[in-house]
């Protein structure tokens, strides 16, 4: 492979397209509106546009490394192909019965999200595998053939296949795909036991049906892409940032596209992480705010923290369970409905209530001038001083402070029974509440506590609210990397190449196996492998094996790392350790007398990455040099408070500003609370320390 | 004190998110298929006057509204001279706890600066309680199982170790019910932790304030929304299967301005089986269903649930007198909105849905080999739902639990656990009851034994004999069937057997429809057509369809 001095990362999101450029002199980063009949022309004009700004030549382009957010919106927008399902007789049903329950427990017009594939474009075969992965019932070629001829005749574009028990045997799933193949040999096929091999058939289901239903359009999109780079003289490899927080090859994005789904948050991740790198901090929460959701991700010794199940197109107020549950590896995300443009309102009991209701960018929160009448958290920010009416967003827009008083009195004032000044307040006040409950519940699910991390703040919205955050959450320090309106996109410059494989394979710990599991994970090691060199070629790797274990009658698998060599059966012992260990750290304790049991596997490769130069912390040194006094509303003092206004531009390495301080750039505002101050550092980010760290 | 309204908020908020975390320890540590899988669980916090001020949303009504009842009885019981830091307090009572001797409660006194400040609460349904196990053939409620009257589970932390003998040596999974005894008190103890740091936060000493506040704007709201409903006298009745004989439940509605009182009287005496429901339960449910349709934004708390007044009168199938069996309290007392919502149509009619499959159709199933061949006995435990009935605007909702809350399983994973195969699990076309909106589809399930292995299941399923009701003009739902694969009829309820080789065939039953059928937009018949919802027979004699 040449070397590769220049590379560029490219994240489509709903609004923007941001670019990354990576050069021996820096980065240069731009923004362009979002393409969405040809995605690929954004990309272009942002890769021209930044590359201009660097003064180089699109033929200095090494690697392009491109992350989307299309593929989930063709999932919410419903827009992929003519698609068939195939499955086993008797479960046409499981993705449209789906858990069988209501997420929402009073709501009697409740109404549950469509399943992507019709009742009359499910079918079914008779066959049956067991749980062990024996053949109960053996596949009926001649009904597959008789089915393949059906499939072409209605002009399917594209067929998902889901047998019961596939990740325990994919053989008739295989089958099936050979004999479609030979039926329609341009038919696209996503099978469950290659997409996702993992236990529970809901999830699968859902998981190869949503590969199958974007696959088309998304292989298409990248054979396009890649055309029109060679067109413009990029000549460089592409490749696509997965939900796991690595590269793959255009060829497995292509087969794969569910793997891309949560893409660019992915990228979001791990730009904290390599902050969390340089910084030398081994626990970070990641806390990205914009206009409409904020999204939590624990950074622990420099790797996000995974999952191998999320869901994604919530339907119903982002409320867990309203929305499409997929099994395939990623990035550990919560995400919840709150932003800049979250609407305020007043419930029947007169509390003041906050998203997940956005006014987006159209019409945006009142204060904005373009038609909106709501009253969001931006308009709050803005009655509260923390914001400037006069020089928001670079001073582009102008902010009318009497739009957001109205607003505020119209729609919250008289219901809630406060003045406007207190409506405000409490606007905030519960954004940022719901924000640090939801940042609270993760680590505790994790098992971890809150107040040994280390927070991250980027986003538009992050780092206003960073620091009433942290007050909230008992975290003592803050760090606002540069960049970060495009940080996804600089994320994904971070990223090694990996492939996670992932099988359901069962096994009791009391009859623990260790052939039956050292070939097992010898194919996942295979799997992955190929995946990882296809596009990284011979670079160095490294192995991450995971068991996902539990007690025999539990429900809930806890994630085991194991180291990765061969098993020996005297290894069921120290397995049982790693999960008690696991355990004990999950729960506080461990329960004696009962069997132990794993039910998936995972197992990642991953290129090594370059150690990150680690930046050297600075202390306060001398005084940023301040550009005026203004004053804003300090939460937890619960009154409004002068404060100094500092250019970012000021805050070179070494400048100091205590709080109450209000740090501004284009981008965004940084609002320093009195509890904290904010020391410069040397790679331009910003850290917010609480200034009674001493006595903590 | 304008500004203490939006700190009272800001810590109503924090409460949810406190109850939501002591929920979340509890389903994550359980081992009980129920809580674990299905959500078959509650947890709450009480002020020091045994009210309670916030609920998990996770959870199903049954199990929230009779918890929010049991606290008062813990505090009599254990008496309040007799109540120390870092105590839990425990029974499975089903009069004082939620309903039968499967669920227990415990509760947590929490103390701040050395003074009682509240008390936190939860409820688990366990894999075993010893007795007949789950199923509803018992006479008394004796033969059920195992009784914990209320009493010191531990006290100033020490657990007393007698009890946890003593359940050890009657339960059939001992490790696990033990298991979950510790999940539960656990849990209590993650909500109190995170209660504390709130106070730390806030810097006040007890919830008094916070407390009233809570509950006065609760009740406020809920009573404002009953005096919005037409003031009057609504009746209803409504007949389903029973145990031994048919059960009548009978309701009589009075809504006048902000008082509500729903009362059961003429209702069915008691069953000689486990169908009985402790008034608890019925107060839990009816007060659910009432709820979902006249007041379903305001959070579920003592303030919300006072203004709904119901009463059985005692002696009656749905107020069942000590010691009538109650193990399977769930099958009627899931039906019970059906009968107080029937009577609401008549004062809200664009409101309420018609009657739905309602009764969960859970399936306790024991696996073991045939005669001849080694192993042990699995227990397996399935829920699974019918169709619910249809809006007054929305067809109704397919193999989906109402009012339940809980979920259902994965078929793989069942049969990881247990020699069965399912070899069926969809919808039972044309079950949903014809209408201008139609009723919510029911599943049919088929359950054979794998090769050397028979079992027998415990029936606890309802609308077999009695399908759910069309409303104005809707027809009804399908009825339920239990039979063989061979043709068999089955039983309802009670114990039964299911050879080796044969398949347990449980067709369940469709809600009901909403409106005249002939009224059904085209456009939708020919979508179900198409769907396969409905047949061509029903889309001609049920809707007038036309080609």
């Amino acid at each position: 492979m040449k070397e590769m001095k220049v590379r560029v990362g490219v994240d489509i999101g709903g609004t923007f397209t941001d670019v990354a450029l990576e050069h021996a002199n820096g980065l240069s980063t731009c923004k362009v509106l979002t393409n969405y009949h040809q995605p690929e022309q954004a990309i272009l004009d942002g890769i021209i546009k930044a590359t201009e700004q660097a003064g180089l030549n699109l033929g200095d382009i090494g690697q392009v490394i491109h992350g989307t957010t299309l593929v989930t919106n063709s999932l919410i927008e419903r827009r992929g192909a003519k698609l068939a399902f195939i499955t086993t007789e008797g479960f046409r049903d499981v993705v449209e019965m789906r858990s069988e329950n209501r997420f929402e427990q009073y709501d009697l017009n409740l109404r549950l999200p469509t399943p992507l594939v019709a009742r009359q474009d499910r079918y079914t075969l008779k066959e049956r595998m067991a749980a062990d992965g024996s053949v109960l019932l053996p596949l009926d070629v001649e009904e597959v053939k008789t089915l393949a001829a059906r499939i072409v005749e209605r002009g399917y574009e594209a067929v998902a296949v889901g047998l019961m028990h596939a990740y325990a045997n994919g053989a008739h799933e295989r089958d099936v795909e050979r004999i479609l193949k030979a039926a329609a040999p341009q038919l696209s096929v996503s099978l469950s036991s290659v997409v996702s091999p993992q236990m529970r058939e809901f999830e699968r289901f859902n998981t190869v049906i949503a590969n199958a239903y974007v696959q088309p359009q998304v292989a298409s999109y990248l054979t396009r892409l890649v055309q029109r780079l060679r067109d413009i003289g990029i000549g460089a490899q592409v490749f696509m940032m997965h939900s796991g927080g690595g590269l793959i090859s255009i060829e497995t994005a292509a087969a794969q596209p569910v793997r891309l789904l949560e893409s660019g948050p992915a990228g979001g991740a791990i730009f904290a992480a390599q902050y969390a790198n340089s910084h030398g901090i081994a626990k970070v929460l990641s806390f990205d705010m914009g206009g409409t959701t904020a999204k939590i991700c624990l950074v622990e010794d420099g790797a996000p923290k995974t999952a191998n199940s999320f869901e994604v197109a919530r339907t119903y107020r982002f409320k867990k369970g309203s929305g499409m549950q997929v099994s395939t590896p990623v990035v550990e995300m919560v995400e919840i409905g709150a932003g800049g443009g979250s609407i305020a309102s007043v419930d029947t009991m007169g509390r003041i209530q906050v998203g997940p209701r956005s006014a987006g960018s159209e019409p945006g929160p009142a204060c904005y001038q373009r038609g909106g009448e709501e009253p969001t958290v931006t308009d709050a920010n803005l009655l509260l001083g923390r914001l400037d009416p006069d020089n928001f967003a670079g001073g582009d827009i102008r902010l009318s402070v009497s739009l957001a008083e109205s607003a505020v009195d119209a729609r919250l004032t008289r219901g809630a029974g406060v003045a406007r000044a207190e409506a405000a307040f409490g606007i905030t006040e519960i954004v940022d509440e719901n924000m640090a409950n939801a940042a609270r519940a993760h680590t505790i699910e994790n098992g971890r506590d809150v107040e040994a991390f280390t927070m991250v703040a980027f986003g538009g919205g992050a780092p206003l609210h960073a620091c009433r955050q942290c007050e909230k959450l008992g975290i003592k320090a803050v760090l606002i990397p540069p960049g970060a309106g495009v940080g996804s996109a600089i994320g994904f410059l971070k990223a090694p190449f990996s492939y996670e494989a992932t099988r359901g394979f069962f096994q009791r710990l009391t009859n623990f196996n260790s052939d039956d599991v050292n070939a097992m994970v010898q194919q996942l090691e295979r799997e992955a492998r190929a995946f990882v060199s296809a596009a990284a070629g011979g670079a160095p790797t490294s192995i991450k094996l995971v068991a996902f274990m539990r007690y025999s009658g539990q429900g809930w698998e806890i994630p085991v790392v194991l180291s990765h060599r061969a098993f020996t059966p005297s290894d069921a012992a120290m397995i049982e350790n790693a999960f008690n260990d696991a355990y004990r750290r999950l729960f506080g304790r461990t329960i004696e007398g009962l069997g132990i049991e794993i039910t998936n596997w995972s197992l990642t490769v991953a290129t090594d990455l370059k150690p990150a130069a680690r930046v050297k912390r600075l202390a306060s040194e001398r005084k940023a040099h301040v550009s005026r006094t203004r004053h804003f509303f300090d939460a937890a003092l619960r009154r409004t408070v002068e404060a100094v206004e500092v250019r970012r531009s000021d805050m070179v390495p070494g400048a100091r500003v205590a709080g109450p301080a209000v740090i501004i750039e284009d981008e965004t505002s940084t609002i320093v609370t009195d509890a904290f101050e904010a020391i410069g550092q040397q790679d331009g980010s910003i850290l917010l320390i609480r200034k009674d760290r001493g006595n903590a | 004190m304008p500004s203490s309204v939006i700190d009272f908020q800001i810590m109503w908020n924090r409460l949810i998110a406190v109850v939501e975390e002591q929920a979340t320890t509890l389903i994550r540590t359980a081992f009980s298929t129920s809580v674990r899988e299905a959500g078959d669980l509650s947890a709450g916090l009480f002020d020091r006057r045994g009210r309670m001020i916030a609920q998990a949303v996770t959870g199903t009504p049954g199990h929230v509204n009779a918890m929010a009842e049991s606290t008062g009885h813990f505090i009599r019981e254990i008496g309040p001279d007799n109540i120390f830091e870092n105590d839990v307090y425990i029974t499975n009572d089903p009069w004082m706890g939620t309903g039968h001797l499967h669920d227990i409660t415990m509760v947590s006194p929490s103390f701040r600066a050395g003074a009682l400040i509240g008390f936190f609460a939860c409820t688990a349904h366990v894999v075993d309680i010893g007795g007949r196990g789950f199923g509803p053939d018992g006479n008394e409620v004796y033969e059920e199982g195992l009784q914990i009257p209320i009493m010191k589970f531990a006290e100033r932390g020490e657990v007393s170790q007698s009890l946890v003998r003593l359940v050890r040596a009657n339960v059939r999974e001992p490790d696990q019910v033990v298991g979950d005894l510790y999940s539960l008190a656990a849990c209590n103890v993650a909500g109190d932790r995170r209660l504390q740091e709130m106070l730390d936060e806030f810097d006040i000493a007890d919830i008094e304030g916070l407390s009233d506040y809570i509950l006065e704007t609760s009740g406020k709201a809920t009573r404002e929304a009953i005096a919005r409903v037409p003031a009057g006298t609504y009746r209803n009745t409504m007949e389903v299967d029973g145990y031994d004989a048919p059960v009548h439940m009978e309701v009589r509605l009075t809504i006048d301005g902000e008082t509500l009182t729903a009362d059961f009287a003429g209702t069915s005496g008691m069953s000689k089986f486990g169908v009985n429901v402790p008034e608890v339960y019925t107060r839990a449910y009816a007060c659910y269903g009432l709820k979902c349709a006249i007041a379903p934004d305001v959070p579920n708390n003592h303030g919300s649930l006072i203004p709904f007044g119901i009463v059985a009168p005692e002696g009656c199938i749905l107020a069942a007198r000590r010691p009538a069996p109650v193990s399977i309290r769930h099958v009627l007392g899931h039906l019970v909105p059906d009968v107080v919502l029937g009577a609401l149509a008549q004062a809200m009619p664009a409101v309420v849905p018609a009657e739905g499959a309602s009764a969960l159709w859970n399936v306790q199933i024991a696996a073991r080999p045939v005669e001849g061949r080694e192993g042990r006995t699995t227990q397996l435990l399935m829920f699974n739902s019918g169709g619910t009935g249809a809006r007054p605007s929305i067809d109704g909702l397919s193999a989906t639990a109402f009012p339940s809350g809980v979920k259902t399983m994965s078929v793989e994973a069942t049969e990881q656990i247990g020699p069965i195969v399912v070899w069926r699990k969809d919808l039972r076309e044309g079950s949903g009851g014809a209408g201008e909106f139609r009723g919510g589809l029911g599943q049919t399930i088929e359950i054979e034994a794998r090769e050397g292995y028979e079992f027998h299941f415990n029936a606890m399923f309802d609308r077999i004999r009695n399908p759910a009701r069309g409303r104005r003009g809707g027809h009804a739902g399908a009825a339920g069937a239990v039979r063989l694969s061979d043709g068999t009829q089955l039983r309802g309820k009670g114990r039964q057997q299911v050879g080796a080789g044969q398949r347990l065939v449980l067709s369940l039953p469709g809600g009901g429809g909403f409106g005249d059928p002939r009224k059904r937009e085209r456009k939708n018949i020919e979508a179900d057509l198409i769907a396969g919802y409905i047949s061509r027979e029903q889309a001609v004699l049920d809707y007038g369809f036309e080609d």
